[in-house]
């Protein structure tokens, strides 16, 4: 199963319940940013389930002719200030990150969490100049948690993730934005029929109180 | 094979020619393809209209001319280092030295990325060290181009160090003792005799660190970070355009493929063991 970066944490518990409700069934996971996953599918990379942070990667998918059944959303997330732990240096919100002293690191572009960013920083009407554009949204995390950077913009569930390694700034919901997790099967898929299975167990009862837990919004 | 024998054995035997068991020659072809498919693939995936136009953009510009910069300085960086460190390594006995020798060459093996959080815990803001350049100067080396280079720097010396270092060792030591012996200073001794004699290994190990430098990719984004202009180098922008125009990523790719082959065939002959050794 090839999952988004932010789903890290949260799929790894699905996976253990799933397989727990499923005798001879075993979840294994490739985490990284949705857009590697999308270009390693198209490559040929042998994924089963494709579930991803943003629905731009899944119509990717589907323009390549390789989704098995429809899409559907499982999950919503929100976007928030990740600041080292206790916010030791105040900061308040979104426009404080345009301070040029503050080391503050995003995703690039070319992933999700980094399209969000920059459309937050539009709404807020910020110019925010990022110190390093990450490949993923676990790169901008890290550089937090290790106090390279002060501030950086993620996923509320990363958040939560890192436990007492980091803490949040929440950002208005007016200017946020609300990032929704399709999954769908691949075509030509080798057992497709253990990732329907999976893709129920995860929009069902079980898989969507696992979720809540890790921060996820429902569909 | 390595003939090892005096130069007239050599000689006789290139004449009369190598005959490799068949068997040997099939690995060996099946090897040859194996490195050479991965490269065909990619040349035939090409965007041929569209490469010019690619290369010569403005992102693809700066990512070169910033990965060409700083594996230079890397390169120059583990030359200064380095070669004080080989000729320590091979001339001079101490206890630990084999200690030493695996922990100057460490960053050779490890994963780039183990680099990059290693580097992070030693020189980034809140490192052993790095707390105190921040602390006192004001200096952080993430996410700047110094951070670049001293990444690249880390995983690229190793490849210099062994390379010069086997060069101290093959060197015949009486050259020194008698230009010693005849007067002539320390400095004058290593620069007019000992340099001479290292400088094939030399520039392949500094070749070697150069190419190693100029590929690195794991602990430059780790450590330093990911923006045009300052820390993106080609393999950065090499790894995010493939996650949104594959034919950009193969452009910048063949780039770096080419200056790598470019430079790797020009010194082969001559440096990297190939051929006949340089004073034959």
């Amino acid at each position: 199963m090839f999952a988004a970066a932010s789903l890290t944490e949260s799929f790894t518990e699905v996976g253990e319940a799933f397989g727990a409700a499923n005798p001879g069934a075993t979840a294994t996971f490739s985490f990284d940013a949705s857009s590697a996953l999308v270009e390693q599918i198209t490559q040929g990379a042998p994924a089963d389930v494709f579930a991803s942070a943003d629905s731009a990667n899944m119509d990717k998918l589907t323009e390549a002719g390789l989704h098995g059944g429809e899409p559907v959303i499982f999950a919503t997330n929100l976007l928030t200030i990740v600041v080292a732990p206790g916010n030791p240096l105040g900061i308040t919100g979104v426009a404080d990150l345009a301070d040029a002293d503050l080391t503050t690191v995003i995703c690039a572009d070319e992933v999700p969490c980094g399209r969000y960013a920059t459309e937050i920083f539009a709404h807020a009407g910020v110019t925010v100049t990022a110190d390093s554009l990450e490949q993923n949204v676990r790169g901008v995390v890290n550089k937090v948690t290790a106090g390279e950077a002060d501030a950086g913009v993620v996923y509320v569930t990363d958040v939560t993730a890192a436990g007492d390694g980091a803490d949040m700034v929440e950002i208005p919901e007016d200017i946020n934005v609300l990032a929704e997790y399709p999954i769908a099967t691949v075509e030509g898929s080798g057992s497709a029929e253990v990732g329907e299975t999976f893709i129920e167990f995860l929009t069902g009862t079980e898989g969507q109180a696992i979720m809540a837990e890790y921060g996820f919004g429902a569909p | 094979m390595i003939p090892t024998a005096a130069p007239e054995t050599v000689h006789r035997r290139r004449v009369a020619g190598e005959r490799l068991p068949w068997p040997f020659l099939v690995l060996a072809f099946a090897a040859i393809a194996f490195f050479a498919l991965p490269f065909l693939g990619l040349l035939g995936r090409a965007p041929w209209g569209d490469l010019w136009s690619i290369l010569t953009s403005d992102s693809a510009l700066t990512a070169l001319r910033l990965s060409l910069w700083c594996s230079l300085c890397a390169s120059l960086a583990a030359l200064l280092f380095g070669v004080p460190l080989a000729w320590m390594l091979a001339r001079v006995p101490f206890p630990g030295s084999g200690f030493v020798r695996a922990l100057c060459t460490l960053s050779m093996v490890l994963p780039p990325v183990v680099a990059g959080v290693a580097l992070f815990y030693g020189l980034g803001r809140r490192g052993l060290v790095g707390q105190y350049l921040d602390r006192w100067f004001g200096f952080t080396l993430p996410f700047t181009t110094t951070g670049v280079i001293v990444a690249q720097t880390f995983v690229a010396m190793p490849f210099l160090v062994i390379t010069v270092e086997a060069a101290f060792r093959q060197q015949d030591t009486r050259f020194e003792d008698a230009a010693r012996t005849l007067g002539a200073s320390r400095w004058y001794v290593f620069r007019r005799v000992t340099l001479p004699a290292i400088r094939p290994g030399l520039v392949a190990g500094a070749v070697l660190a150069w190419a190693r430098a100029l590929g690195e990719f794991g602990a430059t984004i780790t450590f330093a970070g990911n923006f045009p202009g300052r820390t993106q180098t080609m393999p950065l922008a090499i790894y995010l355009a493939n996650e949104i125009d594959p034919e950009e990523a193969i452009a910048l790719s063949l780039v770096l493929v080419a200056v790598s082959f470019g430079v790797l065939v020009a010194l082969r002959d001559r440096y990297l063991g190939g051929g006949r050794p340089p004073h034959a």
